[in-house]
């Protein structure tokens, strides 16, 4: 009996430790970015423009550019993944049609990020014409957030019970009035939910961007959609690793990675928050 | 005031046939929102052959797939063998699993079985920003901090090489195989749990020959899932793992993944040159690749789903 | 006449609601000994509390005692795996582990191994195959379902009919040998036909087993037990022969219970 005992507190005292590990190496990367990058944040350095060569000044034009993606993922991705998640659990539920829709998800969803750069450079720059634009890059984006966008969005959905779809119905609703007035409302936090989490994951993209035209160094902020544009993710890397003087733009570095992932965290965290408290207020 | 009346005959799930104009106009709309996600897939499988199409004649084909030496820059004599490339997706990713196995495994363990309520309200989150840190943060990571540590251990040639891919892959792929598989375990339902410890076992005995089995195509999807998000990887690799593009089986060396090399080529390619068309045939492969990933793990879930 | 389990003044809560409420009472070794009451009375609280099934709740206290052959099987010493392999439970609702029916069975006796020794040397050793096989045998047969699965011990549990698979949890519980075992409605999810065998199946076993039921069916107390409780609202209103209880109730609520009024 002893040995059962103990075999249970070793093996659980061992899957303690991965969870303890897991947690160490999310603090030490939160960490060091962290310290790395609060020497050179600043106010002149969020609204600035870069000078000599983004070895000093500010990153404006990337966090401009970071924004106008979003906008555009935002209002290309959410109508269409809300759209499709409200068809695909409230009218085609298991006929093949179904399943190839769903199977369409999946893969999607398993598509490397370069790929979709890929797709983005022959269909939106070249064939469609757009050049190396934020329209490009945006629309790629867009492309690569769907499945994210439908599944969440279709977890909302599917929440909430069929009770209250058959209530509706029998009080005489119409499929549309019953979603638009009783599935919606109620899975609108949900929803709302994946799109801050779908959102966020598009602005930490770079593969895609890298395809697309976003540029390096700019002196100006993109004015129209077909104008050039400069992005948060694309610029920590290209710092970190073509800037003109590694070593003295490491504070640049650390600071542009930080502006990121304050951004990204903050809107996971904000994501995170919201779904507990419409989980705790909606307990069916 | 009359019923509708309609066409007869068997009863057909929810189809109605009556329809008002705006009902059905608002059915389509929805449909096409859906049709969307199968134009895209068909976009991304068409653009991948379309671009890869014209390679197909202008390269040796067989020595693309078993050529040892990917050099397409080269001025004169550019040579186009992907093995390189596919050797180092291979080392990193499958080094990145055999570190992640195991932890994300015990996590997951922990976290359905062990954890404590107040203490799991505290990791999943933790698990979850983790899993939305963008991938190019890690790669800096790894760049600036993680290959200074593993030269200080290691003393390798290089400092950015494929082990640092590895390790740095490995933390990005526990949040997602920690999540997936602790969704399988907790589909377990509590009554096996329960008869299995009124049966006087101990509750590792219980996880161990119960929750684990009863979860275990959950719990090997999450692994196959994981793995294909590190195949397809491409900043922390392309920050990483240093670039090199020789072919060899040592991980304290550099390495450079077929994702990696599609994004810093494409930087210095010309439109619609040969070195452009054979990345896009890199792109159809790694594609290939995950799909065949993809495919694995659902077949391995709805294969294998146990019943309880 | 021995007694197998006496509580003692034996108190539950589940966060603030006092579910039960200082029961007190002696379980009769090798008799079957029903508890009925109406629902939420506390009958499946107080049958958790024996093999201390209670613990896994969260919130959930204990106080008093509930004592089995003379030992408490709260006290801090007291092993609660060893506890629970000596005090079989039955399931409201079938639960076979997704194995084959034979590695149900015999998932108990490969835990826990074989005890052996002499002049108070005792050590454990597993089981050897030969000997596995007459166990499962032997389960199977006591719960009467051998005939039905002596063929197709390698197919899944979960293949079974309700009432086979609520049979096969009995032999995988009677494999590991208890000396109590514990059911907790265990014909509830069950059709009359499978309920049938498994009430003569209970009565069959208090032969080498000291048998609780609980259930809401009052017909099925009175059918197959010896002796019957009766609880209300966490209390332990009244105990006795089963044949007193229904023609004699002593308390006004046993009554009103017993004749329909009340539940």
């Amino acid at each position: 009996m002893l040995g059962r005992k103990a075999k249970e507190a070793v093996a659980f005292t061992l899957f303690r430790g991965c969870a303890l590990l897991v947690v160490l190496a999310l603090a030490v990367i939160l960490g060091y970015i962290l310290t790395g990058g609060l020497e050179r944040m600043s106010v002149e350095f969020l609204t600035g423009m870069p000078r000599r060569a983004n070895t000093q000044g500010g990153i404006l034009p990337a966090i401009v550019g970071t924004f106008y993606l979003m906008l555009i993922v935002l209002a290309i991705s959410v109508p269409i993944g809300v759209m499709a998640a409200i068809y695909l659990v409230e009218y085609e539920q298991s006929s093949w049609m179904g399943r190839v829709f769903r199977l369409a998800v999946y893969n999607l969803a398993g598509v490397p990020s370069i790929v979709y750069g890929l797709l983005g450079l022959g269909i939106f720059v070249a064939y469609l014409g757009f050049g190396f634009s934020l329209l490009s890059a945006g629309l790629t984006l867009s492309i690569m957030t769907l499945p994210l966008m439908i599944s969440s969005a279709r977890e909302a959905i599917a929440a909430v019970p069929g009770a209250v779809r058959e209530a509706s119905y029998a009080l005489g609703a119409t499929k549309w009035q019953t979603i638009r007035h009783h599935v919606l409302p109620y899975a609108l936090p949900g929803i709302f939910t994946g799109i801050i989490l779908s959102v966020s994951r598009a602005a930490g993209e770079t593969a895609p961007l890298m395809l697309t035209g976003v540029a390096m160094s700019l002196q100006r902020l993109p004015d129209n959609l077909f104008d050039s544009f400069m992005a948060l993710p694309y610029h920590v890397f290209y710092m970190a690793t073509q800037s003109s003087d590694l070593q003295a733009t490491r504070p640049i570095q650390y600071a542009t990675a930080l502006v990121l992932l304050l951004l990204v965290l903050g809107m996971n965290l904000f994501a995170i928050v919201l779904r507990k408290r419409y989980r705790d207020k909606y307990r069916w | 005031m009359a019923w509708k009346i309609g066409k007869g005959g068997r009863c057909r799930g929810r189809r109605n046939k009556h329809l008002p104009p705006r009902e059905k106009a608002i059915q389509l709309a929805l449909a096409a929102a859906t049709w969307t996600s199968v134009i895209a897939l068909a976009a991304v499988i068409g653009e991948l052959i379309m671009g890869a199409l014209p390679a197909f004649s202008s390269i040796d084909i067989i020595a693309f797939f078993t050529g040892t030496v990917w050099n397409p820059a080269h001025p004169l004599y550019p040579l186009y063998g992907v093995l390189p490339l596919f050797v180092g997706t291979m080392m990193v990713s499958f080094g990145a699993a055999l570190i992640a196995i195991p932890i994300g495994l015990g996590c997951s363990i922990w976290l359905a079985e062990v954890a404590s309520p107040r203490v799991k309200a505290i990791f999943k989150p933790a698990i979850e920003v983790l899993a939305g840190i963008p991938s190019v943060i890690f790669g800096f990571f790894a760049l600036v901090v993680l290959s200074e540590w593993i030269a200080g251990v290691f003393d390798p040639v290089t400092k950015l090489n494929a082990l640092n891919g590895a390790i740095m892959l490995a933390v990005m792929m526990v949040p997602i195989m920690v999540t997936l598989a602790e969704d399988a375990m907790n589909a377990v339902p509590l009554s096996l749990r329960e008869a299995s410890l009124a049966l006087g076992a101990t509750r590792w005995e219980t996880v161990r020959h119960v929750v684990v089995p009863a979860s275990l195509s959950g719990v090997v999807a999450a692994i196959v899932l994981a793995f294909g998000r590190a195949v397809g990887e491409t900043m922390t690799v392309l920050m990483a793992t240093g670039n090199a593009t020789l072919l060899h089986f040592d991980f304290l060396r550099s390495v450079q993944t077929m994702t990696a090399a599609i994004a810093i080529d494409f930087g210095e390619v010309e439109f619609g040159s040969e070195h452009y068309h054979v990345l896009f045939l890199v792109g159809l492969v790694l594609f290939t690749i995950t799909f065949a990933i993809n495919l694995l793990a659902d077949w391995v879930t709805r294969r294998f789903k146990e019943d309880y | 006449m021995t007694i197998a389990i006496h509580t003692d003044d034996l108190h539950v809560y589940f966060d603030r609601n006092h579910a039960l409420k200082g029961v007190g009472m002696d379980i009769e070794m090798n008799q079957v000994t029903a508890i009925i009451g109406p629902s939420g009375c506390g009958k499946s609280t107080f049958l958790r509390c024996i093999n201390r099934m209670n613990d896994l709740i969260p919130g959930c206290v204990v106080k008093g005692r509930v004592m089995v052959n003379g030992q408490d099987v709260n006290a801090d010493e007291v092993d609660v795996v060893d506890v629970r392999r000596r005090i079989g439970m039955v399931f409201q609702k079938p639960n076979p582990f997704p194995k084959s029916i034979y590695e149900n069975v015999a998932y108990g006796p490969r835990l826990h191994g074989v005890l052996e020794g002499a002049n108070g040397k005792m050590r454990r050793r597993k089981h050897a195959k030969a000997e596995l096989d007459a166990i499962v045998e032997r389960s199977l047969r006591r719960a009467a379902l051998w005939d039905e699965v002596k063929d197709r011990l390698d197919k899944s549990g979960t293949s079974l009919s309700g009432g086979q698979q609520q049979r096969l949890c009995i032999a995988r519980t009677l494999a590991v040998d208890p000396e109590i075992i514990l059911f907790d409605e265990p014909c509830s999810a069950l059709d009359p036909i499978a309920t049938a065998k498994i009430e003569d199946l209970l009565v069959d076993l208090k032969e080498d087993y000291t048998v609780v039921i609980v259930t809401h069916n009052m017909q099925q107390a009175a059918r197959i037990s010896d002796r019957t409780a009766f609880f209300y609202l966490g209390e332990l209103i009244e105990m006795g022969e089963t044949k007193q209880i229904f023609e004699r109730p002593q308390k006004e609520l046993t009554e009103q219970y017993i004749t329909g009024r009340m539940g």
